[in-house]
């Protein structure tokens, strides 16, 4: 029988339809994938089953968790539901702990609300329950407050929350989207032990094919509400029947059309870092003590020719976005050299800036973040303009914006739009255009696509491509996604705790990792060939 | 509960907060005494009246000390302070520290209870209308609000005798007995004065927690109580409320000194015989030396009010504890 079964759920909000005739099931110890692009309606299946909806939402069919009918259960019921038989676990650990209350409380409160457990008892079991999930008391006392844990660690501390009292059925909620790879593989073995062990059913949610493939024995595929397509995760991968699995697959293992490298055995190099280190000042840790600083960058050198693209990959917070910030002069090395096409950049006041800034533009990861709401595209676009010998006349700056936005696929009367009227991939469209509106050399993308669906991801590293080609702007990419450097640079560099530990040919690092850290992360990336391939051979 | 370990960067916080508070103590001490530098009027002319010849008031001027240098005078001043020594009043002709004791007995007792009651109010409103936002009972509760907010707290003063003490006859209209009558008729003569100071602070209090708390329930983190399993009302206790405190405590640390000034009026208005009455009285007698003393002493409780604050920011944010 099954444990969870969801039967021709439809779901309105306000009028507009979220879900159509949705249905999915999940059995005892069974991982069921569900995968769709944003937006298609995979995080309100996951609400509708916990009936955490927001209000003006209206749901009709059935929902069945162990012989309960949820959309008819009473809010006590419900209450006596979650946390106790059905867990979930969310996609943002930063902020899905209470920030004033320590983990130890946190992970306590659901035990002893749900068994009325004394305080000791119920502490003694959330110790336990963090030994499981892998923060052991030596260093995560249950006095540790979240802002004291990473990322990784936080989510740990969720996934106790959620499975402290042994649910039946575990709702994961892109568990992993806000981490890097090799703290998702780590979470990802994590809640594949806990499903094992306890025969609980999970429910995963994601945009990653290929975190799904490895993880789910069953997949749904969800597209604007309706099921496109369910069944055997091996077998629906494989023969990929149905139009939009096909789709999905084919653009998260996109890799866009390139010629070779551009303008590579140029003499003078485009950028050079030299033996760059930048210190941070220790926590405080007396009155008149700090600890000892903390070296984010360290003794890192590194060189790129005109029109390069090159990949600077390493796990949160290894330094690499602390040196992108410093390429970028918006922060002072404490040592070494920065000389962008031959001229130095440290130490160089604002206005003399001016030149270098112009050519070395930056896109962002967040393109929802980048861009202020109240100002119509035509100005955001032409921000960098002002960094311009001259400056240009207002028909001088339409033109330019008009040619900007036709460069990366949009329509020059999208100038008079504000940014909330775009999708998530128009709006990073928008972030390029604003980057090379002054026909930069440089352009740094620190995680541009890291936000963006499968499919929108792969129109942008196809536009990322063109524009190498057509324009000859050389890429520093800043990601921790092996996919990404593999698609789209010519060289990468690995970065572990501020160094430079590896560097070469992308596809020869990638394929024959030497140091420890290239091998974490090539081993810890997903991908989708190799989980599909693993799948088919498990059942033979 | 499980504590966290008191850590070092507290005591740092904690000294830095008070250094900052001293120093702030010193400006305001400066800045009083200047101004009653500035002031025309002679004090020791007042004291003598207009009567006097120039010989007598200068006798009198080097005994007060005020042909003295500005900054010996200042440090005498200042230093007087700390040992609660603020001179005599011109007027009453007693030390202005018997003054202020007498009155202060009076003074601290109804803002502490206008202070209790105005948090007593508003936050369970602010509770109560974060929880059924847009619903009839947040509308006629933000009402309400609305209203306490523009009506002047010396109207509201009037209602009250007229519903409490003409009407009902349950508590006295105006007057102090005294705490040598007892604790309870004290405590009943101040009861109304501390409603009509606390309704119009409770009225902004309630909307500040009602938005901030609104704030909250929309983070991740409420969810996450949720999906625990606790129902909506202990989310709110547990997990909103707490999160909610850091611009409550700001908006009632800044109060105190709304309530403060509120009590000159309100002590008019009931006759009662508080810090607020004496200041006033004083101004209009010219006793500089009691208004400069009193005002210090108003300079100080608001300082201390929110040093207060500044620490229960710590208390109530983890975070807040090892930020530099």
């Amino acid at each position: 029988m099954n444990l969870l079964e969801v039967d021709t759920l439809s779901l309105t909000i306000g009028g507009t339809q979220i879900l159509k005739n949705m249905e999915l099931s999940v059995a005892p110890g069974e991982v069921m994938g569900l995968v769709g692009e944003s937006g298609s309606g995979k995080s309100m299946t996951a609400l509708a089953v916990m009936q955490l909806l927001p209000h003006a939402a209206r749901a009709t069919g059935r929902i069945t968790f162990n012989g309960v009918d949820i959309l008819a259960a009473t809010e006590d019921q419900m209450c006596a539901l979650r946390g106790d038989d059905i867990g979930m676990v969310f996609q943002e650990p930063m902020t899905a702990l209470n920030p004033v209350k320590t983990i130890g409380e946190q992970v306590a409160e659901g035990i002893r609300w749900h068994t009325r457990a004394s305080r000791a008892d119920a502490e003694e079991r959330a110790r336990k329950m963090l030994d499981r999930v892998g923060l052991p008391s030596a260093k995560f006392p249950l006095s540790r407050y979240p802002h004291q844990l990473s990322g990784g660690q936080r989510q740990r501390v969720v996934i106790a929350i959620a499975c402290a009292l042994k649910p039946k059925l575990l709702i994961a909620d892109e568990p992993t989207t806000a981490l890097d790879v090799v703290l998702q593989a780590q979470i990802l073995d994590l809640l594949r032990d806990l499903v094992a062990e306890n025969r609980m059913g999970l429910l995963l949610i994601s945009h990653d094919l290929a975190v799904v493939t490895e993880m789910a024995d069953r997949i749904t595929i969800l597209r604007r509400g309706e099921v496109m397509e369910a069944g055997d995760t091996a077998r629906t991968l494989s023969e990929q029947l149905h139009p939009y699995t096909r789709q999905l697959a084919q653009a998260s293992m996109h890799v866009p059309a390139r010629a070779r490298p551009h303008g590579a055995g140029s003499s003078l190099p485009l950028l050079d870092v030299e033996g760059v280190s930048r210190n941070y000042p220790g926590r405080r840790i007396s009155l008149f003590r700090r600890a000892p600083d903390v070296r984010a960058v360290d003794d890192v050198s590194l060189s790129m020719a005109p029109g390069q693209s090159v990949a600077l990959v390493g796990r949160s917070g290894c330094g690499k976005s602390t040196l992108a910030r410093m390429i970028l002069a918006l922060d002072r090395p404490n040592a070494g050299a920065i000389r962008f096409r031959g001229e130095a950049i440290v130490g160089k006041r604002e206005a003399a800036l001016k030149p270098a800034r112009r050519d070395m533009q930056v896109v962002f990861q967040d393109p929802y973040g980048s861009f202020d709401p109240r100002q119509k595209v035509e100005r955001l676009v032409a921000e960098p303009l002002h960094l311009l010998e001259r400056r240009p006349t207002r028909a001088e700056r339409r033109e330019m914006v008009a040619h900007a936005l036709h460069e990366v696929g949009l329509d020059q009367r999208d100038m008079d739009k504000y940014p909330h009227e775009f999708s998530g991939g128009q709006r990073q469209r928008l972030s390029i255009a604003r980057a090379i509106i002054t026909r930069p050399k440089l352009v740094v993308a620190d995680e541009p696509v890291s936000a963006l669906d499968v499919s929108i991801r792969a129109q942008i590293l196809d536009l990322f491509a063109g524009l190498n080609q057509k324009l000859g702007i050389a890429y520093l990419f800043i990601t921790h996604d092996l996919t990404v450097a593999r698609a789209i640079t010519d060289e990468v560099l690995i970065m572990h705790e501020g160094r430079i530990v590896e560097r070469g040919k992308t596809s020869e690092v990638l394929d024959h990792p030497r140091s420890e850290a290239a091998q974490a992360l090539v081993s810890a990336a997903p991908d989708l060939h190799r989980a599909i391939a693993r799948r088919m051979q498990e059942q033979g | 509960m499980v504590r966290a370990d008191p850590s070092p960067p507290m005591t740092a916080y904690l000294l830095k907060r008070l250094a900052i508070a001293f120093a702030t103590l010193v400006l305001a001490s400066m800045v009083v005494f200047a101004v009653l530098e500035i002031l025309p009027g002679d004090p020791a002319r007042l004291m003598l009246g207009m009567n006097a010849s120039a010989d007598q008031v200068e006798l009198l001027r080097n005994q007060m000390g005020l042909n003295a240098p500005l900054a010996w005078r200042y440090l005498h001043w200042a230093g007087g302070l700390f040992s609660l020594d603020f001179g005599r009043s011109y007027t009453y002709s007693v030390p202005v520290i018997d003054l202020v004791r007498e009155r202060l007995a009076v003074s601290l007792p109804l803002a502490l209870v206008a202070l209790a009651l105005s948090t007593i109010i508003a936050i369970p409103v602010g509770l109560y209308s974060a929880s059924r936002r847009g619903r009839a009972g947040d509308t006629v509760a933000m009402g309400a609000a609305q209203l306490g907010v523009a009506v002047p707290n010396f109207w509201f003063a009037l209602m009250l005798i007229y519903v409490f003490a003409v009407w009902l006859r349950l508590v006295p209209a105006g007057g102090f007995p005294g705490w040598g009558a007892g604790a309870w008729p004290a405590l009943k003569s101040l009861l109304l004065p501390a409603v009509a100071l606390a309704l119009p602070q409770a009225a902004i209090l309630a909307r500040v927690t009602r938005s901030a708390l609104i704030e909250v329930l929309n983070e991740d983190y409420i969810r996450t109580a949720r999906a625990k399993g606790l129902p909506y009302r202990a989310v709110l206790w547990r997990h909103a409320l707490r999160n909610a405190m850091i611009p409550v405590l700001t908006i009632l640390g800044l109060q105190f000194a709304f309530l403060l000034a509120g009590t000159i009026i309100i002590e008019n208005v009931f006759y009662l015989p508080g810090l607020g009455r004496l200041v006033f009285q004083a101004i209009t007698q010219r006793d500089l030396i009691v208004v400069e003393s009193v005002v210090m002493l108003l300079v100080a409780a608001v300082i201390a009010v929110n040093l207060a604050v500044d620490l229960s920011y710590a208390v109530v944010d983890p975070r807040l504890r090892t930020r530099q």
